[in-house]
């Protein structure tokens, strides 16, 4: 017995001491040596890595991807687990805990713009993607793609998926009911403006009573911001050092003005986004119109269903350009494997990865050679009439302007964002709904 | 080793009886006294054990966090007590009580009272009384969430079958999420429907207790049926009454599935918070904005209040019966 243990301890530190001097030996020569012995002996053994993700209907749609990196790096083995549909209030704490915790979050993770600022400012949690070798990429992507993975300590720590871009979704059968042009590039010329998108919701209205013309308050006030805050140098609830500027900042008020005439003419369905009812009035035409970001169309052919495929068709934005949403990838600092899980994470933003999301689920890549792959540039989708989705949000994305997200935009974001449901739907008061959207806010930023 | 070999010579060589009172040797008293006093402390302590991991360990942890301004990953400062009175003055903590105690009497009354009047019912000679008594449990094996995602589809306020229903009396179609008392209402009969059976069943093995001689004598003093519910049946049942109504008030100040469910999974409760109960504050305040020492703090209030109500109703509920 005696004999035993001090074997087994002999043997402990005798173990110990060749794992330092490996780790050491690592440490030192990974830079150097990186490609070519870093390359061969990772896949010595195999391992594998956890992509966890976000989002409804096909969310980040990497099914294909993630099959095709699989195939071709049989010791690299990926798991896409797309844990929820919610990301402010389910996925986002999820994720926090797990990197507060040290465990759980998996070897990569996506993450939505509206809390990339809260991970930017927590460069610990992270693993440098600098270090292994993704600086390179810079010139793929867009600057304010780039720059917004990029954390406080000026380190690389996520790079960008999808882009949001901004479209508008429309339902061919209540449009011909209306009497309205079902053609897309009519309907696109229905609405320069979107004082015209108001006045033609009027004239839908007038025929159509039974539906609403728009689903609710979110998607038109993300839509109408997403422009403003590009007229207004990129901000939207805080300014560049943090401060909150809900009740300063004019295309915060012109956005909200907007909703409020919208939902007083009465043309919304007064529906919640993501909501059970949303869901069933997108399979039953309960609306004909709504915001599109690009990854929307996903949403839509998952919500929607196979029945009713080609009665969705996509046009052109009241306003020319816009952005929602849009997401990027990263690699927690307690990954195992973070070399590995950066290789994958550098395949899926790459090209391939890119263009094999947006056969998927139509999301649209971010990564400017993806963008001019011709099975982007030239694509059509199917469930959307056959609607040429490649060049609808490639041209909002041209004139796309930086936006950028303070470390409590979520919260914020949210806690507005249920004031104007709820003067959408009655519970609030449209004359009280602006103080409150103010104090709301404050009380968020806390 | 040595264990089983003085085990094993006790067995062999100690007669029973006279010898019994004998101090054994040094090592043999220590395995006898571990095995008349210490085996029953040993046998019941996994209990205790996961009590203190899973129980104490978390309540004293959010004790302690609850004297922070303690963000999810992010900083955590020593604040003494200022959570709680922050908390005390926050109007939406208020109205998350009230939602709670508000849905809490509407649900928990007409539920208790109907579970007795049902348990009665049952106790009587009905032909197939197995199956009549089967079925009232049956909402209890359905899930929670099951259960609220179908009771939210027939609340739906476009599509909903109650709605649809009430139009044929000429009733506008109401948004259940919109005001207090229309989701207050929706959310009791959710929890009613699964809680009824569950009390009436209790109600009724409690009352197969009570003799029937006490029933053959009040019915030959002349006692009508609804005298006996009232002067034999409910004053026997008190305990079980407190029993439940104590479970009852537990589970009611900790409601959160049905209403979360209701509100399209949201913590807000509503747009203006119309039901969101404290459980559904507390997980708003820690996982959504990521105050994890607001959050502990409003959940040790939570606790207060539990204890405070539960009392209040056990000195309610020992008073049922005494004056008649």
């Amino acid at each position: 017995m005696m004999n035993n243990t001090r074997r087994g301890v002999l043997a402990a530190v005798a173990a110990g001491t060749l794992a330092f001097t490996a780790a050491a030996c690592g440490g030192d020569e990974a830079p150097a040596a990186a490609p070519s012995a870093g390359g061969s002996a990772a896949p010595a053994e195999k391992i594998e890595l956890t992509l966890n993700t976000f989002g409804g209907g096909e969310n980040f749609a990497y099914d294909d991807a993630v099959a095709q990196w699989n195939a071709a790096h049989p010791n690299i083995q990926v798991k896409y687990v797309n844990l929820t549909d919610r990301f402010e209030d389910t996925y986002l704490p999820q994720v926090l805990q797990w990197l507060e915790a040290g465990s759980g979050a998996g070897d990569i993770i996506g993450m939505d713009e509206g809390a990339m600022g809260l991970m930017a400012a927590r460069p610990q949690y992270f693993a440098d993607l600098g270090q292994y070798g993704l600086d390179s990429r810079k010139a793929d992507f867009p600057a304010y793609k780039w720059d917004t993975g990029v954390n406080t300590e000026g380190k690389l720590f996520a790079l960008g998926t999808d882009i949001g871009g901004m479209a508008m979704c429309y339902r061919t059968d209540l449009f011909e009911k209306a009497g309205l042009p079902t053609n897309r590039d009519e309907v696109s010329k229905l609405w320069p403006t979107w004082n015209d998108y108001l006045e033609v919701g009027k004239k839908f209205k007038a025929k159509v009573p039974d539906a609403g013309f728009v689903d609710g308050a979110n998607t038109v006030y993300e839509s109408v911001l997403a422009q403003e805050a590009g007229k207004n140098g990129g901000q939207i609830y805080f300014d560049k050092s943090q401060q909150l500027i809900v009740d300063k900042n004019p295309g915060v008020k012109a956005a909200f003005d907007y909703v409020q005439s919208l939902s007083t003419a009465g043309l919304t369905a007064k529906l919640r986004s993501w909501s059970e009812e949303w869901n069933t009035a997108m399979q039953k035409g309960g609306f004909a119109t709504m915001g599109c970001p690009s990854w929307m169309l996903g949403v839509i052919s998952g919500t929607s269903g196979e029945g009713n495929a080609k009665k969705w068709d996509v046009a052109a934005v009241p306003g020319g350009s816009g952005n929602w949403g849009g997401s990027w990838l990263m690699v927690p600092a307690q990954s195992k494997h973070p070399k590995e899980a950066a290789e994958v994470l550098n395949f899926l933003t790459g090209k391939e990865g890119q263009v094999a999301a947006f056969k998927e689920g139509g999301n649209f890549p971010s990564s400017i050679p993806a963008q001019q792959d011709p099975a982007v540039a030239e694509a059509k989708n199917a469930y959307f009439n056959d609607a040429p989705s490649g060049p609808i949000f490639a041209a909002s994305v041209a004139q796309l302007s930086p936006v950028f997200f303070g470390e409590k935009h979520a919260q914020v974001k949210a806690a507005v964002g249920e004031v104007l449901v709820g003067a959408d739907q009655g519970s609030v008061k449209w004359d009280e709904a602006w103080t409150r959207f103010v104090e709301e806010g404050v009380k968020a930023a806390g | 080793m040595s264990l089983s070999v003085d085990a094993g010579s006790r067995t062999r060589t100690v007669p029973p009886g006279p010898r019994r009172h004998a101090r054994p040797p040094g090592g043999r008293r220590f395995w006898s006294w571990l095995d008349l006093r210490a085996t029953p402390y040993l046998f019941v302590s996994p209990y205790f054990i996961l009590f203190a991991i899973f129980g104490i360990f978390p309540l004293i942890f959010t004790a302690w966090v609850s004297l922070h301004d303690w963000q999810l990953a992010g900083d955590k400062t020593f604040i003494g007590l200022e959570n709680y009175t922050e908390l005390l003055a926050d109007d939406k903590f208020w109205n998350s009580v009230l939602n709670t105690v508000g849905i809490f009497l509407i649900a928990t009354v007409p539920q208790l009272v109907l579970a007795l009047l049902l348990a009665n019912a049952l106790n009587k000679k009905l032909r197939g009384r197995l199956v009549l008594r089967l079925s009232v449990l049956a909402p209890l094996i359905t899930s929670v969430v099951a259960v609220a995602v179908v009771f939210t589809q027939l609340y739906g306020r476009d599509y909903g079958i109650v709605n649809w229903v009430l139009g044929w009396f000429g009733v506008d179609p109401i948004h259940w999420q919109n005001q207090k008392w229309s989701s207050w209402i929706a959310i009791a009969t959710m929890v009613d429907w699964r809680w009824t059976g569950y009390n009436a069943i209790i109600y009724l093995a409690a009352m197969q207790t009570i003799p029937k001689d006490l029933y053959e004598a009040a019915a030959i003093d002349g006692a009508s049926p609804r005298r006996q519910f009232w002067g034999i049946t409910v004053p026997l049942l008190k305990p079980t009454i407190i029993f439940t109504v104590i479970v009852s008030t537990i589970g009611g100040f900790t409601l959160f599935a049905e209403p979360v469910m209701f509100g399209a999974g949201l913590m807000t409760g509503g747009t203006t918070g119309q039901f969101q109960t404290v459980a559904m504050f507390i997980v708003k305040e820690g996982f959504r904005d990521f105050q994890y020492g607001y959050a502990a703090a409003a959940a040790w209030i939570l606790f207060l209040l539990i204890m405070i109500t539960a009392l209040i109703n056990f000195a309610i509920v020992r008073g049922i019966g005494r004056s008649r």
